[in-house]
């Protein structure tokens, strides 16, 4: 075997299964390739691989895994992209992240991010800018933008993402990988440092879509630490479908338009055909509400962000700067722990819950997402998926929307109302513009991560997006 | 005559109390951890009641079936589904930035309690314990704070009353008979001083005659009933002098310094902070199910209230004592437990309710509990059933007690051992009062003549031949008898 890191994590864990392949060999294949990363993905990198004893048996056979910062990793780093989580290194570690150790995927490392996930670009970080690996110039998309393009790069195998509005989806899109965003709820949130809580879930970041499934089968699970979260109904299988026939993909009148640069629209429309071609029928779909869900995802997140991120104070843990009094060791630590979006989704949180404001602004925007999700339940009842461009965007310059905030909140156009719904959807590679990736976003109803994997299989096996260009950066 | 006398006529006082009560589950409201008492500081904590960042609050069954048990209990609606909210604010005892709370939805609604209406019931989280180290105690000018996470997270029911009391001595004295119902249930230690039941005040005046109800002030963190009563006496006068004076009372938060006697404002209307109440996006709603509420409806037991009426109406004791043998639940406890130890003889529970709660409390100490005594109620019951067959007298009967309170054993033995045995029927004691009468011809003499005032002497002396085995009211009739008066 030459390139071992060139398997996909299926492929790799295979050959471990039937002995062709070393567990311990491929860890420090990886070990050796992130060590030497060059795009600012990594935050923290194992020094050394884990005792290999019996892992070839288990069902993800040692295949490591990157996991984003924000994820508690008992005894290393884990802080969320921040510097007010300095020096921090949990006593315990996220379920999710020890329920895929037992699996067999031992951590390799954690990857850089926006700070506390919010943001687009990767540019948010205190460990600075992620490098898009198919244009150095650019940005790889956020906020879970390090393990993408860690993914991209073939520096990882796989990665484990968070997606509040878009996080998971918008960077695999901009990075040319498959990104899935489960049903809220199905995957636990303990030990994952919290963003926006109603929104906030984990999903896996691949190279294709049997990767997502296999890594997302061992995700999921009712976990007695996180009282949001449930059992999946159905067992998660692997994708094996090769058409499309009998499927209906729902295309939102109210969701396309302005914003949408021309060669993401016209991948767009190709990969319609492409469906077609599989036999699937494409349709237009109403989603009245969906446009409004931006403005809502902007009162609700933050809101939330505002009161999870009190917690950093000082006091306990992380940063302090040492001050005579209380309020003004409160006050300068947070100034000086905290980046500026940070601070700006803080502020605007903290308005939109004020007493007076609340019913006008947190409780309208409750009310909007209830809206949203009633869209896509009324839509999921002649559509089997809603299908979108994941991001309006190819992947854009570092540095070209930092000064305007809106614009960028406008990446997460697509992919927002989906999040507020709390359904799942994936982004898979649909071509390139510019010579750059291109994403094709897929959402269903709740529980639906089988068809939808199945559905972005056969899309994905009929496109053949070849990654190389990524690869290689 | 005291200030707070001299409102009474000109002001009327509104109070309505705020209680948080420690619940005795196994673990904590939100986490694993078990209840500390008293272990080294930060030895109870996990990463839930550390806030770290990433854990997440599981809501505890136990606290919630005490709630509805709570609930039922003092007749409040209980809701179908119940949520939690976030109370946002800073302060190094709270380690998430956040308690969580309930706020618009909490798990009782209503109810009544004695003559006070109950406006809520809900759950919430302990805060930590703060302890500044420097010379004023206080955090302001402490020199170091340091905190102890042990008690963080411990679960906490709120009760709110309706602003329904009207007087300080009637708070407390309402105060005592939640504490019994709550002592009742065993949903709490309700130990003041340990802090596991704490009361906050509302206080207002108004002209009597009035209807609406003037500013209030709230008077934090009472931990005696004492202290409850005196706080709210103070404040009292406090406002009262405001308003006499022109002025007008402002809305604060205040504080009762039981040593000085002085009322400290903690924080003004201004400073009053905004809470920034959320829905708590971490815990899904709680849905109370019809099994919730069996289990809870099961587990009630008999309350302080009911207890009474029933020993008013099938035991036919007085109102006073029914309420003070079911609210002080260890006498009432060995109140029953002595009745049903009465042997053939039995003693009569009226006569028993008094021995216990005046004779038995007397020697114990007014919080002791009987039961940890030497005093078996079996022992009581057949001491007080003596007294009623006239076998020994309330004199003779006291000094029985006494030596049971001393060593306990057996009121027959002890009768028989010390010749305290009343000195029977007419037979035995009328020679004696004939003796008394000869000995004192001058005083019969007065008695003939109607002034009855000296009998005194005459009972005196009987009581003397007898060692005090003898029945007052028999020595009296045979007096009588033998004047032919
Ligand atoms: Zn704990």
């Amino acid at each position: 075997m030459t390139d071992i890191t060139a398997l996909t994590a299926k492929q790799a864990a295979d050959a471990v299964a039937s002995g062709d392949l070393d567990p311990t060999e491929l860890f420090e294949a990886y070990r050796a390739k992130a060590a030497a990363d060059d795009l600012n993905a990594y935050t923290w990198v194992a020094d050394a691989a884990p005792a290999a004893n019996g892992v070839a048996t288990t069902p993800l056979a040692g295949v490591p895994l990157a996991v984003k910062d924000l994820f508690a990793t008992k005894g290393v780093p884990s802080q969320a992209g921040s510097r007010i989580l300095e020096g921090y290194r949990p006593p315990y570690t996220a379920s999710v992240v020890e329920r895929l150790a037992q699996a067999g995927a031992p951590l390799l490392a954690k990857t850089n991010q926006d700070e506390f996930a919010m943001g687009s670009s990767n540019e948010n970080s205190a460990y600075g800018p992620v490098l898009n690996p198919w244009d150095r110039t650019r940005v790889p998309g956020g906020s879970s933008g390090g393990s993408a393009a860690a993914v991209a790069s073939g520096s990882a195998p796989w990665a484990l993402g968070t997606d509040t509005g878009g996080s998971i989806r918008q960077p695999a899109a901009l990075t040319g990988i498959v990104g899935l965003k489960p049903t809220y709820g199905t995957v636990s949130r303990y030990g994952m440092i919290a963003f926006a809580s109603s929104l906030d879930q984990a999903g896996p970041l691949t190279r294709d879509v049997t990767d997502a499934a296999l890594l997302y089968r061992h995700m999921v699970g009712q976990d007695h630490c996180d009282s949001t979260s449930l059992q999946h109904p159905e067992e998660i299988v692997l994708p094996t479908a090769q058409r499309l026939d009998g499927i209906t993909l729902g295309v939102p009148e109210d969701l396309t338009g302005e914003g949408v640069e021309a060669g993401v629209l016209a991948r767009f429309e190709e990969t319609l055909k492409v469906a077609e071609e599989l036999g699937a029928k494409v349709v237009r779909v109403a989603l009245p509400h969906a446009d409004y869900g931006l403005s809502a995802y902007y009162v609700i997140a933050p809101a939330e962000a505002s009161s999870n991120l009190s917690r950093f104070d000082g006091v306990r843990y992380g940063k302090r700067v040492d001050a005579d009094d209380l309020l003004t060791m409160y006050t300068t630590t947070r100034h000086d722990g905290f980046g500026a979006e940070v601070k700006r989704r803080i502020m605007l949180g903290t308005y939109a819950l004020s007493s007076g404001y609340y019913d006008a602004y947190y409780g309208r925007a409750q009310r909007v997402r209830t809206k949203i999700a009633e869209d896509f339940a009324t839509a999921f009842q002649t559509v089997d998926f809603v299908v979108t461009p994941t991001a309006p965007t190819v992947p854009f310059k570092l540095g070209s929307k930092t000064s305007d905030p809106l614009e960028m909140y406008l990446n997460d156009y697509f992919t927002v109302p989906i999040s507020l719904a709390g359904l799942p959807a994936i982004s898979i590679p649909a071509g390139l513009s510019e010579g750059l990736p291109v994403g094709f976003q897929l959402a269903g109803p709740a529980f639906s991560e089988n068809r939808v994997l199945d559905a972005a299989h056969a899309l994905e096996q009929a496109i053949g997006f070849d990654a190389t260009a990524g690869r290689a950066g | 005559m005291s200030a707070t006398d001299t409102t009474a006529t000109e002001y009327e006082t509104v109070i309505g109390l705020e209680i948080h009560v420690q619940l005795a589950t196994n673990t904590k409201m939100f986490c694993g951890c078990a209840l500390s008492f008293g272990e080294p500081p930060n030895t109870r904590t996990c990463p839930v009641c550390l806030g770290l960042p990433g854990a997440l609050p599981v809501a505890n069954a136990e606290a919630i079936h005490y709630g509805l048990m709570m609930g039922m209990a003092l007749g409040s609606t209980l809701a179908p589904r119940s949520i939690f909210h976030r109370k946002n604010y800073f302060y190094p005892d709270s380690p998430k930035g956040y308690q969580i709370s309930q706020y618009d939805e909490p798990l009782c609604l209503g109810g009544q309690l004695g003559d006070v209406r109950i406006h809520r019931v809900h759950l919430e989280e302990d805060a930590a314990k703060l302890v500044h180290v420097g010379a004023s105690g206080r955090l302001h000018a402490s020199d170091a704070s340091i905190v102890d996470f042990n008690r963080c997270g411990t679960p906490l029911a709120e009760i709110v009353t309706e602003p329904d009391l009207r007087d300080a001595s009637t708070a407390a004295e309402w105060l005592r008979m939640l504490r019994a119902t709550l002592r009742t249930l065993g949903v709490s230690d309700v130990n003041m001083e340990e802090g596991s039941l704490r009361c906050d005040a509302n206080i207002s005046i108004r002209p009597v005659g009035s209807t609406e109800l003037g500013t209030k002030t709230e008077l934090k963190n009472m931990n005696s009933f004492r202290y409850i009563e005196r706080g709210i006496r103070a404040e009292v006068a406090r406002q009262t002098a405001i308003v006499r004076a022109g002025g007008q009372v402002e809305q604060e938060t205040l504080h009762f310094d039981p040593r000085t006697e002085a009322i400290t404002s903690l924080r003004s209307k201004e400073e009053a902070h905004d809470y920034r109440y959320f829905p708590e996006p971490d815990l899904s709603p709680v849905a109370i199910t019809p099994d919730m509420l069996e289990r809870a409806q099961a587990a009630l037991p008999e309350l302080p209230l009911a207890r009474a009426e029933r020993f008013e109406r099938d035991l036919g004791l007085s109102a006073d004592s029914a309420h003070l043998l079911a609210f002080r639940t260890e006498l009432g406890d060995f109140f029953e437990a002595a009745l049903g130890e009465n042997g053939s003889q039995a003693a009569e529970p009226q006569p028993l309710a008094n021995w216990v709660a005046n004779e038995l409390v007397a020697r114990l100490g007014t919080d002791a509990d009987p039961a940890a005594s030497n005093v078996a109620p079996g022992a009581l019951a057949r001491l007080v059933a003596m007294v009623g067959a006239k076998q020994v007298t309330q004199g003779g009967a006291r000094q029985v007690l006494d030596k049971l309170v001393a060593g306990g054993g057996d009121p027959d033995a002890i009768v028989a051992a010390e010749g305290l045995g009343a000195v029977g029927g007419s037979d035995e004691l009328a020679p004696i009062v004939e003796a008394a009468l000869a000995a004192n011809p001058d005083v019969a003499d007065r008695l003939r003549g109607g002034e009855m005032k000296p009998i005194g002497v005459i009972v005196g002396h009987v009581m003397r031949e007898t060692k005090g085995r003898a029945d007052g009211g028999e020595i009296t009739r045979l007096v009588r008898e033998q004047l032919g008066l």
